[in-house]
């Protein structure tokens, strides 16, 4: 279990709310959703926030910087083990992802990640997220 | 009990769009809402009940809570009857809030059949959708990972370990006890007994969770029949009274979850409350096992125990019939006997059932069994969930 995991990935449904952040992706920039009226971030991007139901919600860059909140590998797929998890942006919300570029046995709660903008099959690239 | 002059509708908005390229059907959703909600002088932190059908994107009415961000509700109904489901809702949303079930019931409408979205009928139909989607507002941030069951309940149990530091081997305490009480069960789908310690070494799923703390899957169904009190009188067997019941969804909260807790710790008080009993009141209980985890956080959540103090609850037989302190799934439960087509919901209610009658096996009777609770969470404890607590009453 000292492999590195790799996952590959398929295309994304993209809506035209999320368009922006995948035309974002392909440019290699990671976006949130930040809300102008409460000033909250969320996760998953939406035009209307989640918090304060208001639609003056903008993209903003993020630097994708994080820590792991929790994860789970699955021990058995086709294109061997990979680890689902949240991540703890520093923005705040937690984020749905994969840490990949790590051995199984070294994802740790707490660990320190950073996102990277993975490829996928036919569609703009995700983001994922590795050791930083 | 009749609905007349029990509700009232104070809220109507029509979306001015007739071709909405632009939007999502889960914004449509959401505008439509604001527009209901602004016209009755009400704002989405005032609605406690949520009615959608059909043309709900995704997981429909947990999508669209978690979507719309809504904070408070505590009664839920998609009845899914076509082009009339709306006019059935305000129907269902009166009888709910003369029951008690919500005060402020928010019913959406929306959809893009203009644009790509789904048309009812065969052929579709709509200009091409450019490549873009219209499905579950989540979709594209959510299902390309891999989420699985076992791994998003993996997830929480790893964070349960990470807070509270239990362990793999309180886990298995749960399925141990079901299969105590599944070894009776002629119909179990897995009959024999296993040790914490089969469970522990058994394959690795998904971690922290081996091939023993999840449930079986299997073929089969089950059904309910919930009649008036004239009705119960006239009728032969034993009397089941429903006195409670709870609902809520719990759903990432816009990124702010906390993966620790269940939907329960809302479903489980609103039931008791309304039952007019305590956790500790309760002889039996069906808890909902899609896996050990499930059980543990259900528990703590209802408030059989503390937050955090499940694993020591669980642990050496605290579930077994006879030995511990809260018999739990006597039949053998999702874990030993019975998952059918995925959802446990029903095979929960039928159990305590059996309890409350006296029918269960004589070996996992529970003595003098008045009282139950059957509490169950659909969807994915770790993403978002639908949570459902009922409280029932052998009558004398």
């Amino acid at each position: 279990m000292s492999e590195l995991m790799t996952r590959p990935i398929a295309a994304p449904a993209v809506t035209v709310e999320s368009k922006p952040f995948f035309d974002a992706a392909a440019e290699g920039k990671f976006l949130i959703k930040r809300c102008t009226a409460c000033g909250e971030a969320h996760w998953y991007p939406r035009t209307i926030c989640p918090f304060c139901h208001s639609d003056q919600t903008v993209w903003e860059e993020s630097p994708g910087e994080g820590v792991v909140y929790s994860f789970s590998i699955l021990r058995k797929s086709p294109s061997g083990p990979y680890a689902l998890a949240y991540v703890t942006l520093a923005e705040g919300p937690n984020v749905l992802t994969n840490i990949v570029d790590v051995a199984p046995d070294d994802v740790k709660i707490g660990m320190r990640v950073k996102v990277k903008l993975q490829d996928t099959e036919g569609g703009p690239p995700v983001p994922v997220f590795v050791p930083a | 009990m009749s609905i007349k002059g029990k509700a009232y509708l104070m809220g109507a908005y029509e979306h001015p769009t007739r071709d909405a390229p632009d939007k999502t059907t889960a914004q449509l959703h959401a505008e439509c809402a604001r527009g209901a909600l602004e016209d009755a002088g009400l704002g989405f932190d005032d609605v406690d009940g949520y009615f959608c059908a059909g043309d709900a994107p995704g997981f429909g009415a947990l999508s669209m809570i978690d979507y719309m961000g809504l904070k408070n509700v505590r009664h839920m109904d998609t009845t899914e009857t076509g082009g009339s489901s709306y006019i059935l809702h305000v129907a269902h949303a009166a009888q709910a809030i003369a029951a008690g079930k919500c005060q402020v019931a928010l019913i959406t409408l929306a959809g893009r059949p203009r644009n790509g979205g789904n048309r009812p009928g065969a052929g579709g139909g709509g200009r091409p959708p450019q490549g873009l989607s219209d499905g579950a507002p989540e979709a594209g941030f959510e299902s390309i990972y891999g989420g699985s069951t076992h791994n998003t309940y993996g997830m929480c149990a790893m964070r349960h370990m990470y807070e509270y530091g239990t362990t793999s081997e309180q886990l298995a305490w749960i399925k141990v006890a079901a299969s105590h009480h599944a070894q009776w069960n002629e119909h179990a789908f897995l009959k024999n007994v296993v040790t914490v310690e089969e469970v522990v070494n058994s394959r690795m799923i998904s971690d922290p969770l081996h091939l023993l703390d999840c449930c079986v899957v299997t073929d089969g169904g089950g059904a309910l029949v919930v009649v008036s009190p004239e009705i119960a009188r006239s009728l032969k067997r034993p009397k089941v009274k429903l006195l409670g019941a709870g609902e809520a969804p719990k759903v990432q909260q816009g990124g702010k979850l906390d993966l620790t807790y269940s939907g329960a710790v809302w479903s489980g008080p609103r039931a008791f409350e309304e039952a007019g009993v305590k956790p500790a009141d309760i002889k039996y209980a069906s808890i909902y096992d899609s896996f050990t985890i499930t059980v543990l956080m259900q528990i703590e959540d209802l408030g059989f125990c503390g937050k955090g103090e499940g694993g020591r609850f669980v642990a050496d037989g605290g579930l077994i019939s006879g030995v511990g302190k809260l018999p739990f799934n006597t039949d053998g439960g999702g874990l030993c006997n019975n998952h059918p087509t995925n959802r446990g919901g029903i095979t929960k209610v039928i159990e305590a059932v059996r309890q409350l009658r006296g029918e269960a096996h004589p070996k996992v009777q529970v003595p003098n069994c008045d009282l139950a609770v059957a509490h169950g969470t659909g969807g994915s404890l770790g993403v978002r969930h639908g949570a459902a607590t009922i409280v029932l009453e052998r009558e004398a």
